[in-house]
């Protein structure tokens, strides 16, 4: 599944007989034996003004012992020219002017409107005294310059279609664009990938890459590895067939398509490809492992982050849930949905996939960030990838083979018992298995996992990962009528809840040597934003409550924060002003799916909205309003 | 291949434009009262944006009651089409949803319809039951949601029993650059693709009609599969939460010209079942 959903979903209509109440009821009382059961409650907790908290875990070390893979260069600290800073995802900036010492300090520098109301998830990028800011739907893009204080330098607006908002499942969210070759590449919301010169924000080429009739979006981050701009769809709700696609950044001409489900030819899986585990070896499984057919509207959307290495010539990145029904109308592995993709970017041909989870019932869409780090392992130090997945477990793996060397948890997980790293399947607990018309209680995590696209990053300095997170769980009970299109139609009432705690988000610590976490900061609502690591030991990040906050990377403690007007969903970025004065940008605007409540104006009565999102944020639009904004930070 | 819409690419012009398009009946003189109707632009039988809908018909019959001047609101009927229309307050009624939809407040109902079982008249499948062992063996079309744990009724029927893999799903959401996207699953029947059909009733009801080669179709059955799947639903009209005085107006007008109504749905092939509460599922 994918990011916020504003369904339109009513529950039970009132006609339906009373015998439907009591079948309810019945499989209510039946499921009161089931372990770690708890009914959805009346809303988030009130007077949770305690929050946040912060908890240690272990104690402090020196370093965590991972390291930096040796092709990544030390970057040019005035400039940030992609969301995550650098190929290998880690979002680490060698600037500490910004210290634990000095960053009581920080103070407003300037700040820009964007002048649009909807989800802010993107990164600013800083190219030469520079800064480029894309806003959600209608995919506006602001050139600002730095050294006259944010003040405009161009605009361009792609006009994007309108009724691609009508397609998007999930706010009409954008997660950045990116600067390559004197270029600011960029996708809009309604499947195009655009690329502007950066000097004067005239448009070289505009490609049309999906279709919103067919209920493609786009909503990623694109990624540039040399000449070829990667992005691929949205839409898992809409029956869309995932893909990734390469464009020639020169012409705009699409070098290749790799899609996420169908028979290998299309899948770029060929002779070079060698995936780890058994259960991902064999012809043609994107095919065959569904009901015939199937496959062409199978999800599989390709959403989320991508990383490359360029020593091994691969880029990573995953794919989203299986669509668009039920698990028991898709019998099968589903593959390759929710799969890790290793792929050569020249061609786009696999080298190994690995299935996360098999045929997935909760919707636990696979495409988080994906960092590269050398880590020891046995005493050997390893070329791996980490993944935060949704499903809350940390999979750390080989790059080079796609072997999964750890799994553990970072957050409460009841729905699998581990992963087994000899088979690499996950051992999934059979009482949460969900069924259509099963009331199934306390699923832990909920549809957006332990954590969703929000990017983490990872210190240098400290050797540890930073991930903001959610805790939250879900109930499914009973079903609910709806109506689309003319037709009728029926599905589970779902309702999210906050998890064990009563908190519902996190942003913690994680050593990813002893995979263990150090330190986690409990927040009142997720947290949904991305976060930036700094050689200063500073980390920062931002939540839904309005507050930017910046923590010492090794103890957790909240050494700075700003209230800024909307709740923020977006990724900080730190860099060297034209002044040589380190600052700090974020863009506030709260939004997604988890925010869907606040810009969509959804009903707080109808806790089934947003795909039971609603039930669990009910409060929020209490601690915000919508509105875009960017703020940028530095020391006196 | 459907059949040419010389129209689709202006439909799509007008919804893509985001435009909020406003439509008035040129015959009338202009009135002070607006009535302002959330619609989708390419859907028939319900609406489309040449008016040839029955929901458009019944709009036009609530405009002469209510002494109104008819208005539209144009928006795709996806997910977010309540949030976008009648709640972002660029229109004031949705002509259909089922009876007790939550998100809005809901009239009392003016049809009830079915889910039915469509094939060619000439072909052997003749299903009337989910528990027919044809269905095991034909070529079943049925409509398919995006949504996640959510399918229409007869979906849930066939995994239900296992029918799995020899199911044709159709998405909903259709190719919406296509005229009415729904109705493809009833041009796959007609060209053979599908061996049986399972469909809402009005959508059936009227593209039976209009297909190359005659179509049978009969109600699905059981009524009630499993307590809480059923295959009817009752059709009310929608309007915001609080709008107590416009729904009791509409509600009179539903009574007043209940007869009329009625006319204009047997006009367009609506299938209709009674409302009497059918609890005993066929086994």
């Amino acid at each position: 599944m994918t990011p916020y959903r504003t369904a339109d979903i009513a529950p039970v209509s009132a006609t339906r007989s009373l015998a439907l109440l009591v079948i309810l009821f019945a499989l209510v009382v039946a499921d009161t034996a089931a372990q770690d059961k708890r009914g959805t409650q009346a809303g988030p907790p009130e007077g949770a003004g305690v929050l946040p908290i912060r908890e240690h875990y272990q104690d402090l070390k020196p370093h965590s012992g991972a390291a930096l893979p040796a092709w990544l260069t030390e970057q040019e600290e005035s400039r940030w020219e992609m969301p995550a800073k650098n190929y290998a995802s880690t979002r680490y900036s060698t600037l500490d002017q910004i210290n634990t010492e000095t960053v009581k300090n920080l103070r407003l520098a300037w700040s820009f409107s964007t002048g649009q109301t909807n989800g802010h998830e993107a990164a600013p990028v800083v190219v030469d005294g520079i800064m480029y800011v894309i806003t959600p739907y209608p995919n506006i893009v602001y050139a600002l310059d730095l050294a006259k204080g944010g003040a405009l330098k161009w605009k361009y607006n792609p006009l994007p279609q309108a009724a691609a908002q009508g397609v998007a499942c999930c706010d009409v969210v954008n997660r950045g664009l990116v600067y390559a070759d004197g270029k600011i590449l960029f996708n809009t919301l309604d499947t195009h990938a655009v690329a502007l010169d950066a000097e004067t924000g005239r448009e070289l080429w505009k490609t049309k890459l999906g279709d919103i009739n067919l209920g493609e979006t786009i909503t990623m981050a694109p990624l540039v590895v040399k000449d070829k701009m990667l992005v691929g769809n949205s839409g898992g709700e809409m029956g869309v067939r995932g893909w990734l696609k390469a464009v020639d950044i020169n012409s705009g001409k699409v070098a290749w398509t790799a899609y996420s489900t169908g028979p290998d030819k299309e899948v770029l899986i060929g002779p070079n490809f060698k995936p780890f585990y058994a259960k991902d070896q064999g012809a043609d499984l994107g095919a065959s492992s569904w009901p015939p057919d199937m496959w062409r509207i199978g999800g599989g959307a390709v959403w989320g982050w991508i990383s490359y290495d360029p020593d091994l010539n691969l880029i990573y990145y995953g794919t989203g849930n299986p669509g668009p029904w039920n698990p028991d109308q898709r019998p099968g592995d589903n593959k390759w949905t929710l799969t890790i993709f290793a792929r050569n970017p020249d061609n786009g041909q696999a080298a190994w996939a690995y299935q996360i989870e098999a045929h997935d019932l909760y919707d636990y869409d696979g495409v988080n960030e994906l960092i590269l780090l050398d880590l020891p392992v046995n005493g050997q130090m390893r070329k791996t990838l980490i993944r935060p997945e949704r499903n809350g477990h940390i999979y750390v793996m080989d790059r080079a083979t796609g072997e999964v060397l750890s799994a553990e948890t970072y957050t409460h997980v009841n729905v699998t018992q581990g992963i087994d790293l000899q088979t690499g399947e996950p051992r999934k607990v059979a009482e949460k298995k969900t069924g259509f018309g099963k009331a199934v209680y306390n699923i832990c995590p909920a549809a957006p996992g332990a954590k969703d696209w929000q990017p983490s990053a990872y210190s240098a300095q400290t050797g540890l990962l930073y991930i903001p997170h959610n805790n939250l769980c879900m109930d499914m009970r009973g079903v609910e009528a709806n109506y689309i299109a003319g037709t009728p139609f029926v599905g589970a009432e779902v309702k999210m809840h906050p998890g064990p705690g009563g908190h519902r988000g996190e942003f913690s610590a994680w050593d990813p040597v002893t995979a263990k976490k150090l330190w986690s900061i409990k927040e009142l609502f997720p947290v949904w934003s991305g976060t930036v690591a700094t050689a200063g030991d500073v980390v920062f990040y931002g939540t839904m409550d309005r507050w930017f906050r910046a923590v010492h990377a090794r103890t957790g403690e909240i050494l700075w924060q700003f209230q800024v007007g909307s709740g923020i969903i977006g990724q900080p970025v730190t860099y060297l002003g034209p002044d040589g004065k380190q600052y700090v940008a974020i863009l506030a605007g709260v939004g997604g799916w988890s925010g869907a409540i606040v810009p969509g104006e959804l009903d707080a009565r109808d806790g089934t909205a947003a795909l039971g999102f609603v039930n669990a944020m009910k409060d929020l639009p209490k601690h915000t309003n919508k509105g875009g904004a960017l703020y940028v930070f530095a020391l006196p | 291949m459907s059949s040419p819409c010389p129209d689709c690419s202006r439909i799509l012009r007008l919804v893509l434009a985001g435009a909020l398009l406003t439509c008035s009946l040129a015959a009338e003189p202009a009135l002070a009262r607006q009535l302002r109707v959330c619609a989708d632009p390419n859907n028939l039988p319900f609406s489309n944006a040449r008016q040839e809908g029955f929901e458009n018909r019944i709009a036009e019959l609530l405009a002469r009651e209510l002494k109104a001047t008819l208005h539209y609101t144009w928006w795709a009927q996806r997910r977010g089409f309540i949030r976008n229309t009648l709640k972002a307050g660029s229109c004031d009624l949705v002509m259909a949803v089922p009876a007790g939809f939550e998100m809005v407040d809901t009239t009392s109902p003016y049809y009830r319809s079915t889910y039915v079982f469509v094939h060619r008249k000439d072909s052997p499948y003749r299903v009337r039951s989910f528990n027919d062992p044809i269905l095991r063996s034909a070529k079943v079309g049925v409509h398919l949601m995006g949504d996640d744990y959510a399918n229409t009724p007869p979906a849930h029927a066939l995994s239900r029993r296992h029918i799995i893999d020899n199911v044709v799903g159709f998405p909903i959401y259709g190719d919406y650059s296509q005229p009415n996207p729904p109705a493809r699953i009833l041009d796959a029947l007609a060209e053979g693709r599908i061996d049986v059909a399972i469909v809402w009733g009005p959508l059936a009801g009227f593209f039976a009609r209009k297909e190359p080669v005659p179509l049978a179709m009969a109600p699905v059955s059981p009524a009630l599969d499993q307590a809480f799947l059923p295959m009817e639903f009752d059709i009310a009209m929608g309007v915001r939460h609080g709008e107590k005085a416009f729904k009791a107006e509409l509600e009179a007008v539903l009574k007043r010209r209940h007869d009329d109504i009625q006319k204009i749905l047997g006009a367009y092939g609506v299938p209709q079942v009674a409302s009497a509460d059918r609890q005993e599922a066929e086994r």
